[in-house]
């Protein structure tokens, strides 16, 4: 549900890896025996979801919106990859609560060293920001954006992000 | 450094949506809904109550937001609110599936529409061809470039709101809303 923006707990706003940045590579479990490395995706654009937790207790939450929005997305040739310090099984579970349609990771062993490296984890509560991340096809970020963590951001700015890229690709296409 | 977003309308109103009020209201109300969504469904009795107090203040629009992988009778009840529509009624229809929010399958769709009168061969056609498909994703694409985070989503006068919807801070804040048109 709606929450108020606090100004405190947007400070990771700060230290959120930006724009223009190299993504930092990892490899974390998507399911109890699997696991994903972000360079497998090397030459599709990315959207990294980093969330607090499984579970939040609203019809439209955020993973669940974005799991409606999955074919725009592809649209873009993007892959989403959800991110939050919960175990692989727990995001079995949830996935399968949610019917969602894409990879939930599991950054949690060290805990929350992929959300620490992104600059968005909170030390206090032990869980990651809810921060999203457009990683261009050569691996480098080209958007970020940190949500205060009570607020879902919605996807339009990972739709204006993929459109950015796609006509920086086209541009380059066309020698100009 | 991570850029700042703030969830502005990007589709202005138009000559297709539902509206009630005037158009001349100093404040308009637009709501993205899902009607299998419960938080919805309680919006709506609260919708209904503000569109009274605020009478011709207020013009409340409704575009469709359904959540269909989580709600599996949401994308049908939405055209089944615009086939209503284009036979005159989709406000019936739409208060109609708000009420029966538990009973949303086909049966009860086409028993809704035979409640209003519709003309039902027409009706049924009309969902069973999927006529309304493309305006529902319409809504809600257009939606989700808006920044709707989920349902129900409310703009007032373009900006949206994440404020409480219980009547009486949704009445302040449609209230600060209209003040400020009116200074402009």
């Amino acid at each position: 549900m709606n929450t108020q923006t606090n100004q405190t707990e947007n400070a990771n706003a700060r230290s959120a890896l930006s724009a223009g940045t190299r993504a930092p590579d990892f490899t974390l479990p998507s399911t109890p025996d699997q696991k994903i490395s972000l360079k497998e995706f090397r030459g599709s654009p990315v959207i990294l979801a980093f969330y607090p937790a499984d579970w939040s207790p609203v019809c439209g939450d955020q993973m669940s919106l974005y799991n409606e929005i999955l074919p725009e997305f592809k649209r873009y040739g993007a892959y989403l990859l959800g991110i939050s310090v919960d175990g692989a099984w727990c995001h079995s579970a949830y996935r399968e609560h949610r019917n969602l349609h894409f990879s939930l990771l599991a950054d949690f062993e060290p805990k929350g060293e992929v959300a620490r490296q992104y600059g968005v984890y909170r030390k206090g509560e032990g869980v990651s920001e809810r921060a999203l991340f457009v990683i261009d096809g050569d691996g480098v970020i080209a958007w970020s954006y940190v949500s205060p963590i009570g607020v879902n951001p919605g996807a339009d700015g990972i739709l204006n992000a993929l459109e950015n890229l796609t006509a920086k690709k086209e541009k380059v296409a066309h020698g100009n | 450094m991570a850029t700042s977003m703030r969830a502005r309308l990007t589709i202005p109103l138009t000559a297709r949506d539902h509206v009630l009020g005037p158009a001349d209201a100093p404040v308009t109300l637009i709501e993205y809904g899902d009607f299998e969504c419960p938080y919805c469904a309680a919006a709506h009795v609260i919708i209904k109550k503000v569109l009274e107090i605020m009478s011709d203040q207020l013009r409340f629009a409704f575009r469709h937001f359904p959540l269909t992988q989580i709600h599996p009778h949401a994308e049908s009840a939405a055209e089944a609110s615009e086939a209503a529509g284009a036979q005159g009624q989709f406000w019936e229809m739409h208060d109609l599936l708000f009420e029966n929010q538990p009973m949303l399958d086909p049966p009860h769709l086409v028993a809704y529409a035979q409640e209003l009168g519709l003309d039902l061969k027409r009706f049924v056609r009309e969902l069973e061809e999927g006529v309304y498909r493309q305006r529902v994703r319409e809504d809600f694409l257009g939606g989700v470039r808006s920044g709707v985070n989920g349902t129900p989503a409310f703009f007032i006068n373009g900006d949206r709101y994440d404020g409480s919807w219980d009547i009486a801070p949704l009445i302040t804040a449609l209230e600060r809303a209209a003040s400020v048109a009116e200074v402009r």
